[in-house]
């Protein structure tokens, strides 16, 4: 238990999605004016991250994996080359799946949600959280805490950008770093605050 | 053959994708510490990019609208898998170094970016020569980059020392801060300043503007 805990505090503030690896920095700059809108990309992407961990785990350990389809008879094969291709596939699957889902049985969320969930297939984040999870190794369990954690620390670098930038619109920026600029800028910063959690090991 | 120049050096400096259209930034954050692996990620990009151009343009009239992205999806993913397959076959070393990134190429907006945008448009020659140029533009900034990190994080280019560290007896005192992963923000973010210095037309409006000072003078 306490290994789970250390791992789901590990992803959300030391490892850092957004900021320790710089995943889904498109999104992360591009819809961070509001915090409405940062909010509600932060849930859709922390919904999406704990499905596809796990999901993309599952088919790893069964069908890729070397010597994966011995239940199959095929004790040799080794089609873990095709990795990069099978978890985009369910990436981009599992949110059309998502989003009819959402929109037949949960309305409400399917509307707060609506535009984003598109979006979050091409969101790096979802991706390097499944190639993380192979190159290190977790197993099913592991693999659930990862997934919802670091959708936890994504969305929380994004919430706490969107309120930051939303201050920021009152100040006087010199003209050549409006807008594009000086999110980089506070991201950094922000990105140097995070590395204070770095050797904290629970 | 105007266009075509224009197609290759457009998205140089006048439409960089990103310093203006914020496209493809994640990689370009997180590989920039050393030269080196720049190169080969930047050398990857451009490769797949202009591949996947000239792939999706050429069967763009047979793709059916509604499922296109998951066509282009099959046609990058399966690019980046060349490439990476090579990579760990003959730069192991490298490979390891670039680690996931050479896997999130796929999910790189630049290259979804112009097949979406221009691929699907145009015919294949002129598109592949916009997956050149696009490419370009992204190994401009990432290059300029890794060079400021590198040399003024570590004194050293492709592993050749520059300027002599005082650790080993050199002048030169190491700025660390440069190796580190946030650095990369603010050199992108002076970056961008600088460009849109030299060419206002990029510079964004602000969302409110200081009011004049309106107080009535003394006396009044």
């Amino acid at each position: 238990m306490e290994h789970y805990l250390s791992l789901f505090i590990r992803s959300i503030f030391i490892e850092n999605m957004a900021l320790a690896f710089f995943l889904g920095m498109c999104t992360f700059l591009a819809i961070s004016k509001k915090i409405q809108a940062a909010l509600g990309l932060g849930i859709a992407v922390i919904v999406v991250l704990g499905i596809t961990v796990p999901v993309n785990n599952l088919i790893y350990t069964y069908l890729l994996a070397d010597g994966a389809l011995a239940w199959a008879g095929l004790p040799d094969l080794d089609l873990s080359f095709l990795g990069l291709i099978s978890y985009i596939g369910v990436i981009a699957a599992m949110v059309q799946i998502l989003e009819m889902f959402l929109d037949k049985y949960v309305p409400a969320l399917y509307n707060a949600l609506g535009v984003f969930l598109p979006l979050i297939t091409v969101n790096c984040a979802i991706l390097g959280a499944a190639l993380f999870m192979v190159e290190r190794d977790y197993n099913f369990g592991e693999s659930v805490v990862f997934g919802v954690g670091s959708g936890v620390g994504w969305a929380l670098a994004i919430v706490a950008l969107a309120g930051i930038r939303e201050k920021l619109k009152y100040s006087d920026v010199p003209d050549g770093l409006q807008g594009l600029g000086i999110t980089f800028m506070v991201t950094g910063l922000m990105a140097l605050g995070f590395m204070s959690f770095g050797g904290i090991d629970i | 053959m105007d266009t075509i120049k224009d197609t290759l050096t457009g998205p140089i400096f006048k439409n960089n994708p990103i310093a203006l259209q914020i496209l493809g930034i994640c990689s370009a954050l997180a590989v920039t510490s050393s030269l080196k692996v720049t190169l080969v990620m930047c050398l990857a990009l451009t490769l797949v990019t202009a591949f996947s151009s000239l792939l999706i343009s050429s069967i763009r009239k047979q793709i059916p609208g509604s499922i296109r992205i998951i066509v282009q999806m099959v046609i990058i993913a399966s690019l980046v898998i060349v490439v990476d397959q090579f990579l760990k076959a003959y730069a192991f070393a490298i490979s390891k170094q670039l680690s996931v990134f050479v896997g999130l190429i796929i999910t790189n907006c630049i290259v979804m970016g112009r097949a979406e945008a221009f691929a699907m448009k145009n015919p294949p020659i002129p598109s592949f020569i916009d997956g050149i140029g696009n490419g370009l533009g992204y190994s401009v900034i990432l290059i300029a980059v890794a060079v400021v990190r590198e040399l003024f994080g570590a004194g050293k280019l492709l592993g050749f020392e520059i300027l002599p560290l005082v650790t080993e007896g050199g002048w030169y005192n190491p700025n660390g801060l440069l190796l580190l992963p946030p650095s990369a923000f603010f050199i992108i973010g002076l970056f961008i300043w600088g460009l849109r210095s030299v060419r206002k037309e990029q510079v964004e409006q602000p969302d409110f503007k200081m009011a004049r000072h309106t107080a009535v003078g003394e006396g009044a």
